[in-house]
């Protein structure tokens, strides 16, 4: 047997599982906008002027804090992330421009990190983070955030750096500029293209992240917006409206943003992966 | 390039704050688990030394072992699914992305990569929803194809739960057995297909024959990463099911036992040397995978050097 591979049959495969991809997506944000009768009577349909409702955002609005889980998720995904950038370029570039004694140790500790998931610690995390007084505040999940990222991030930038051309380097050396002056003048303008791919490896699993929030800080004040819709439907969880609506403000965000930089993220991805 | 000579303080400045949150909030927790996993809790809260008496508790004491083997058991069926599932529709849509003078290649791409971008804590709701006989829309969908009678409310019945999850699961994370398939394929020479080509031979089996061969490490990363990533799950399973884990523990994986053996829950109160304990299991289960990875690795590369 032979299969043949016409363009049509191939579309039609890849436009199947498109469809399987988005369907579900679609149908919950559809109905968000919908009256609860029409939610339940004709699901499939699109909105329209007889059952277009804003109902369910509003109760999300009224009873819960969205703003502020979404402003807490934005500090820590942020703040971690400038972190990881700054410290993991830091490190990768020592790790791979010096010789010294341990350069091995300290990358094979580091590279260890890579594969073996931080929650396997959360015991131990949740003791040390009682004993600094850290529960409940966002510092505690910036700090676990930071060093769950940062192989990978050392990783990524150490194969980055090892193609810097080494004139460059050699050059501001010979005209006598500081090391320290060098990295940040010369290695971190030359460094920028990957920190797409570093961003996306740092920042999705951090955005989307329920274990820590739930165990470090479930407080009020600083649920992350994952968390917060976990408690909100578990709260919610027959009101159809609310429930949808809820979901749809946490997808939104994700999708436009995903949307707008997909180009980027998905080239990130792949130039990660190559390596 | 040849490495410079730097000194001590120029080291410290450019690697101890990476090294310092590092050793502080991963490895030593990860350490610090793995030694109160030989400890005991008193009923005062006190920890006392007992070697490996946790370990043998969880593997022989009634009260430990059913729950535990039953999380094991589910947590390999849940990667045996994806395994089987997950893993050959991405590297099959990979595939067909990366056949050559494909129209809208990276539209279909960035789409089908898209709920992979979602929290997994978002995507169990979603189907918990459309899979809900109470809104029925997935009963209307197979009734308007003719298979209405096979619908069942599958996340809530003890023999389907598990798979039902580690499905939805798989439709989450397609996109990244195919994203990095698909970069791989990229990264093949076209003069090796190119004969072939020439020869007249068709895509399958240039694919099969020539190009999955060269592709074998990617596919071996793809499976090492889905099975730490399996083997640590937690998420999908407590936002849809709870950490009991229900039907009757049915959907029971390491993470969320792990979980309910720190934090306790009705049935039992939690204990942190307990929970270590699973932790240090959790962790020699994902160290054995990662060496027969390393091992299979290792080989490959001896034997192209040779």
């Amino acid at each position: 047997m032979r299969l043949k591979f016409t363009p049509i049959a191939i579309h039609t495969v890849l436009l199947t599982y498109t469809a399987i991809a988005l369907l579900p997506i679609a149908l919950i944000i559809a109905n968000a906008f919908k009256s609860r009768r029409a939610i339940f009577t004709d699901p499939l349909a699109l909105p329209g002027p007889d059952s277009f409702s804003l109902r369910g955002f509003a109760k999300v609005l009224a009873v819960s804090d969205f703003e502020l889980y979404f402003i807490n998720s934005l500090t820590v995904t942020l703040v971690t992330l400038a972190l990881v950038l700054l410290f993991a370029a830091m490190a990768a570039w020592a790790l791979s421009e010096y010789a010294f004694r341990g350069r091995l140790f300290i990358g094979l500790v580091f590279a260890v990190g890579i594969m073996v998931p931080i929650r396997l610690g959360t015991v131990s995390i949740l003791e040390l983070m009682v004993a600094l007084d850290l529960t409940n505040t966002l510092t505690a999940l910036i700090l676990v955030y930071t060093a769950q990222s940062l192989p990978l991030a050392i990783f990524i930038l150490t194969e980055f750096i090892a193609q810097i051309p080494k004139d460059l380097k050699d050059a501001a050396r010979c005209d006598g500029v500081s090391e320290i002056h060098i990295f940040f003048a010369i290695i971190v303008p030359l460094i920028r293209p990957a920190i797409a791919t570093v961003a996306i490896f740092v920042m999705v699993p951090i955005w989307n992240d329920l274990w820590f929030p739930l165990i470090l800080s479930p407080g009020e004040d600083t649920q992350t917006i994952t968390l917060g819709v976990q408690q909100f439907i578990g709260q919610y969880v027959t009101d159809w409206n609310a429930v949808l609506a809820s979901l749809t403000l946490a997808i939104l965000p994700i999708l436009a943003l995903y949307l707008l930089l997909s180009r980027q993220l998905v080239r990130g991805l792949t130039a990660g992966a190559v390596k | 390039m040849t490495p410079k000579s730097a000194t001590l303080p120029l080291l410290t400045f450019f690697i101890a704050p990476a090294f310092l949150i590092y050793a502080v909030f991963s490895v030593y927790p990860l350490i610090s688990t793995m030694v109160l996993s030989t400890y005991d809790t008193d009923a005062a809260g006190g920890h006392s030394f007992i070697g490996f008496g946790n370990f043998t508790t969880l593997l022989t004491d009634d009260a430990w072992s059913g729950p535990f083997w039953n999380a094991l058991t589910n947590n390999a069926v849940f990667f045996a699914i994806h395994m089987a599932v997950q893993n050959p529709v991405g590297i099959v849509l990979a595939g067909l992305l990366s056949l050559p003078r494909l129209r809208g290649r990276h539209t279909y791409r960035t789409l089908i990569f898209l709920p992979t971008m979602l929290s997994v804590v978002i995507v169990g709701f979603i189907w918990q929803l459309i899979l809900s006989p109470l809104w029925g829309v997935s009963e209307g969908l197979l009734s308007a194809v003719g298979l209405g009678d096979w619908f069942a409310p599958w996340l809530g019945q003890e023999e389907t739960a598990l798979i039902t999850l580690s499905l939805l699961s798989v439709w989450q994370f397609v996109g990244i057995p195919m994203i990095l398939i698909y970069a791989a394929l990229l990264n093949i020479p076209e003069d090796l297909t190119e004969a072939a080509q020439v020869d007249g031979i068709g895509h399958f089996r240039i694919f099969w024959h020539i190009k999955l061969p060269l592709i074998a490490p990617t596919v071996a990363l793809v499976s090492i990463l889905t099975y730490v990533g399996n083997f640590n799950a937690f998420d999908i399973v407590y936002a849809v099911k709870g950490a009991i884990a229900g039907p009757n523990f049915a959907t029971d994986i390491l993470g969320t036992f792990f979980y309910r053996t720190f934090f306790g829950f009705q049935l039992q109160q939690g204990s942190p040397t307990m929970g270590a304990t699973v932790a240090t299991v959790m962790f020699a289960v994902i160290l054995i995978g990662v060496m027969i990875y390393l091992a299979l690795m290792q080989r490959r590369v001896q034997r192209h050097a040779f």
